[in-house]
């Protein structure tokens, strides 16, 4: 089974307010923001630790959740941010595109 | 009310500094006839001291950063400044004149992510434009550096005052960025320059001008709503504050001085001496400004206008209260309804009390 890497778009900008994690694209000006266990996902997106990793460390420890049902939530998590170029998704190992 | 309005209320009612405005800078390589800054150099911060505002901003909350100044490229160290706020997480806006901008610069200013880039233009017409700026071809230098970061894909918004001299241009301007795919909008507030010298305010444009300018539905989205007289004043509305300065807003200067607003030359604490967050909430000053709901306002807590005026309270301070009146916002609010403000109504009714409507000197008749 292939693995999923997440990496950070260099065209993001974040911060976090009240609990909540807000990002913005600049590209486009898409703005989301990001519940808590979200947040953990996205600040783990270095782009070299695989996403089954992030959310076995961040998601299920942290938070108590069932580790299948957090795998699938973030996978659909992660294809969503992607679509909005928030988030780069590969089977490789990325490089972090922070400027 | 979208998702973005709603962050910025809650950083609104929480008292998070979800905003500010950096003049790395007040050095200029243009002498515009309307600027309100000094353009020596006074001891600007280091690059490190910026850094380490930066570094402050993020950690205090702070998500949109507008670099500005004086021109931002007059800085050698600009482009440092930029990778530090985008590896901070900033959004940057970038206001600027553009001047020094070419197609390595623009490359650069994309690769950092950077969001808005805000150029002032003045005219459609080069003669008009150079005059305004007194910098011999800055109009042509302007439009290359345009189209440089139009192509690289940036969001760029033409930023036009409107006053005297550009008054008649603003249709032809707008119909330019139009044909060049960039956003444009249009001001018509000229400021008291920084040490309180009023003589700028003589570009203003006419009132009965801005009764033009503010029917015009070129230039202002949803006239109907925006012209209508204004409705009665709620509770609610008396309730309620005038803008976001010192509430989710702040202004630092090149000299690491924390204003509530760019327009509010109210000296708040300075970033060299102290924390910013301790500035931001231990501020006196801040506190004040704050604390002022429109109810507390001297004259516009019983005007009609109160609920839709612009009114900005950095330059009611400049007329000589924070609680006061702003003639100019006053005027706007008039020229744009048709209906009077409490001010000028009050203005009216001093002078008609105070002095005769028809003055006759007896003729000094010598025998």
């Amino acid at each position: 089974m292939s693995e999923t890497y997440i990496a950070r778009s260099s065209a993001i900008a974040a911060r976090m307010l009240a609990g909540e994690m807000m990002v913005m694209n600049s590209m486009d000006s898409t703005f989301f923001t990001l519940n808590e266990v979200a947040t953990a996902i996205w600040q783990a997106a270095d782009g070299r630790t695989p996403l089954r990793e992030i959310v076995r460390n961040r998601v299920c420890e942290q938070f108590d959740v069932d580790p299948e049902q957090a795998q699938t939530d973030a996978q659909e998590f992660v294809a969503e941010l992607s679509t909005h170029g928030i988030l780069l998704v590969s089977d490789h190992p990325l490089a972090s595109e922070a400027p | 009310m979208s998702l973005m309005s709603e962050m910025s209320q809650k950083a609104f009612d929480l008292g998070v500094p979800i905003s500010v405005h950096l003049d790395v800078t007040y050095r200029c390589n243009e002498r515009c006839v309307h600027c309100y800054l000094d353009h020596d150099d006074h001891g600007e911060m280091t690059t490190a001291e910026i850094k380490g505002v930066l570094d402050q901003l993020a950690e205090a909350g702070v998500f949109f950063l507008t670099f500005s100044g004086g021109e931002v490229f007059m800085r050698r160290d600009f482009f440092d400044l930029l990778e530090h706020a985008r590896r901070r997480l900033f959004n940057v806006k970038i206001k600027t004149n553009a001047v020094m901008i070419h197609e390595e610069e623009a490359r650069r200013i994309r690769s950092l992510g950077v969001d808005t880039i805000q150029i002032s233009v003045y005219s459609h017409r080069p003669e008009v434009h150079d005059a305004i700026t007194k910098l011999p071809h800055s109009f042509d230098r302007t439009m290359k550096a345009i189209r440089f970061l139009r192509d690289e894909g940036l969001r760029v918004t033409i930023a036009n005052v409107l006053m005297t001299a550009n008054l008649s241009d603003h249709y032809h301007l707008q119909k330019l960025a139009a044909e060049m795919g960039v956003h444009y909008t249009v001001d018509p507030t000229i400021t008291p320059m920084m040490d309180g010298d009023t003589s700028v305010l003589a570009l203003r444009i006419p009132g009965e001008e801005l009764t033009e300018v503010f029917h015009n539905p070129a230039l202002v989205a949803n006239m109907e709503e925006f012209c209508a007289p204004p409705k009665a004043p709620t509770e609610d509305d008396l309730e309620g504050y005038s803008c976001s300065a010192a509430h989710s807003f702040c202004y630092i200067s090149p000299y690491g001085d924390v204003f509530p607003c760019v327009q509010f030359p109210l000296p708040s604490g300075n970033v060299r001496k102290q924390k910013f967050l301790d500035i931001w909430n231990l501020s006196p000053q801040l506190k004040e400004v704050r604390s002022i709901q429109a109810k507390h306002l001297t004259v516009c807590s019983s005007c009609s206008h109160v609920n839709s005026c612009t009114r900005c309270p950095g330059l009611a301070y400049m007329e000589g209260s924070m609680r006061g009146p702003s003639t100019a916002d006053c005027e706007k609010s008039y020229y744009r309804t048709g209906v009077p403000t409490a001010n000028m109504l009050r203005q009216g009714a001093e002078k008609a009390g105070g002095m005769p409507l028809v003055q006759i000197q007896p003729l000094a008749v010598s025998i």
